[in-house]
């Protein structure tokens, strides 16, 4: 009887099973693949992008800012600001420009982090999505700049900032000129803060050194992917320093959590919704001004 | 800058035959009294901070102190302060904003504690909220790099009116070693890094990232301080005149030009 009755109510077809829960996905024998490092599944790329970049296991793999807009952003509403803003090299460190050319090449980016408006939910706002594919990240004068812009426009409109962080630190390669942007960008994040807006900080793997102690930590309300990597000091540099085992999940979303750094923690299926929700509570009243 | 000058300087800002930031308090100031603990978890020796007189005119000190012997050393963690330590030091900003006195910071660290506890109170929040805090301080401050300025824990102590650096103190993003070990794989090449990293009082005064520069011919003896005190009382009757608004505006455009290329 059990047998009968699931055959008669077995679905029959893609339709009556609820429709494809992600994106169509074509598998090819030839589809190039991505091991899962949690689980060690392998997983075609195709699933792997329809899926914000995420394992079925839960595993966020890290991505470029484009693809954060591409899943973030309402359709077509992102619209840049301040990319003519690339750095002077301030200090002509040997190799660095070099360098720059080359990661300019690599990661079709200018700096390592784009800005602009955007709407979330509906809801506009100023957004700052830092790319670790150009130079890990790392906030050197044109990354200061461009986020203090940022936060100056927000300031001017009244306007949220919503900012995704992943950075190494400060950009060594400009010497003193990037730890002043540590004090700078605090300097923006303040005053707009006094002017009673709201920011909202996601971080992502990794976030550490000058940002972290900067506009990462800054934020009204701070999200954190899981697993994502978020600290001060190096967790290496640690280790040799203290000749101590550091405890397990040691600087992880997690681990900040437990310890009181971190809101909440924010998987990508429901990251947008918890975003365009925050930005929704914190701007009633605001909508007309825009 | 030949790569010997540089490195040469990096050495005399470590060296443990400087005055200290207790030095510095002690030949400044009258009736210093020491004020301890962050109100939230600590008192870190790593921050020596109080309440004092200058010219007869009270003032909020706060020094990072390294001590002058290995016991001093060890209770003062070198002078690399804890999430705890930055905080003291924000209580008493605070303290002086409340009371309309002016800040003098005393800074000379190789960076902030590097170590699982610091992590897990926080070391970047501590110092985030130190640089916000310090920008919009209603009262005047002066902060003085007197040996080594490492990084973040420096900066966290030096969101200042006027930045001022003693002629062999050192300011830098990353310590030379750190530089030439993460970017060449050879610490050995440090000498190198300290010379392209434009770290010393003079790089960063042509950069126009600090205000002045404290020479050193003296340093230690009364003459020294002497001189030092009078540039003190000097700056901050100066500061202490300006309308809070114009010094706040003043302030954030010091830090909001650096690294700006159109303003």
């Amino acid at each position: 009887m059990a047998a009968f009755l699931k055959f008669l109510f077995q679905s029959r077809n893609e339709l009556e099973s609820g429709g494809r829960n992600s994106l169509p996905v074509q598998e090819d024998a030839s589809e190039p693949e991505k091991v899962c490092p949690n689980c060690h599944k392998s997983i075609p790329l195709s699933r792997l992008w329809a899926n914000e970049n995420t394992c079925s296991c839960g595993y966020h793999f890290r991505m470029s800012a484009l693809q954060r807009i591409a899943y973030i952003a309402d359709e077509d509403s992102f619209s840049e600001m301040f990319s003519d803003v690339t750095t002077q090299d301030p200090i002509n460190f040997p190799g660095y420009q070099k360098k720059l050319e080359l990661t300019r090449i690599s990661s079709k980016e200018d700096e390592a982090v784009i800005c602009g408006t955007v709407r979330i939910g509906g809801v506009k706002c100023c957004i700052f999505i830092m790319e670790q594919y150009f130079m890990m990240g790392s906030m050197g004068t044109a990354v200061g700049e461009r986020i203090t812009r940022t936060f100056e426009y927000a300031c001017e409109h009244r306007l949220p900032v919503v900012g995704y962080t992943v950075s190494g630190g400060a950009r060594m390669q400009e010497g003193l000129f990037s730890l002043m942007q540590m004090a700078k960008t605090s300097g923006a994040v303040k005053r707009h803060s006094d002017l009673g807006l709201f920011y909202l900080v996601i971080l992502t793997d990794p976030t550490t050194g000058g940002v972290t102690a900067s506009f990462a930590m800054e934020g009204d309300v701070i999200l954190a992917e899981p697993g994502a990597t978020v600290g001060f000091a190096g967790a290496r540099v640690i280790e040799q320093t203290t000749r101590k085992t550091l405890p397990k999940g040691f600087q992880t979303a997690e681990f900040l959590l437990d310890h009181g750094f971190v809101d909440a923690i924010a998987p990508r299926t429901i990251q947008k919704d918890m975003i365009a929700s925050l930005l929704k509570l914190h701007t009633e009243g605001e909508e007309d001004e825009q | 800058m030949n790569s010997n000058t540089a490195y040469e300087k990096v050495k005399i800002a470590r060296s443990n035959k400087r005055p200290t930031s207790v030095d510095y308090i002690d030949n400044l100031l009258t009736d210093f009294i020491e004020l301890h603990g962050d109100r939230r978890f600590a008192d870190d020796g790593a921050i020596v901070g109080g309440v004092a007189r200058l010219d007869g005119k009270p003032i909020t000190v706060i020094g990072i102190e390294k001590g002058r012997n290995t016991k001093e050393r060890m209770q003062h963690s070198f002078g690399s302060p804890n999430p705890e330590g930055y905080r003291k030091a924000l209580r008493l900003m605070k303290q002086a904003e409340k009371f309309h006195r002016p800040v003098l910071c005393l800074v000379d660290t190789s960076g902030a504690y590097c170590g699982i506890g610091a992590e897990e109170r926080g070391q970047g929040q501590a110092i985030a909220e130190n640089l916000m805090e310090m920008m919009t301080l209603k009262t005047p401050a002066i902060s003085i790099v007197i040996g080594e300025g490492g990084s973040g824990g420096a900066l966290a102590l030096s969101v200042s009116d006027r930045v001022w650096m003693m002629e062999n103190a050192i300011y830098s993003v990353i310590s030379p070693e750190g530089c030439a070990s993460i970017l060449w794989k050879d610490s050995a090449k440090a000498a190198d890094a300290a010379a392209n990293l434009q770290l010393t009082a003079q790089d960063s005064l042509t950069n126009g990232l600090i205000e002045k520069i404290i020479p050193e011919e003296k340093i230690g003896e009364e003459e020294f301080y002497a001189s030092l005190k009078q540039q003190l009382i000097d700056e901050f009757s100066v500061l202490c005149e300006m309308d809070t608004t114009e010094l706040l505006e003043q302030r954030y455009q010091r830090f909001r030009k650096i690294g700006s290329t159109e303003l």
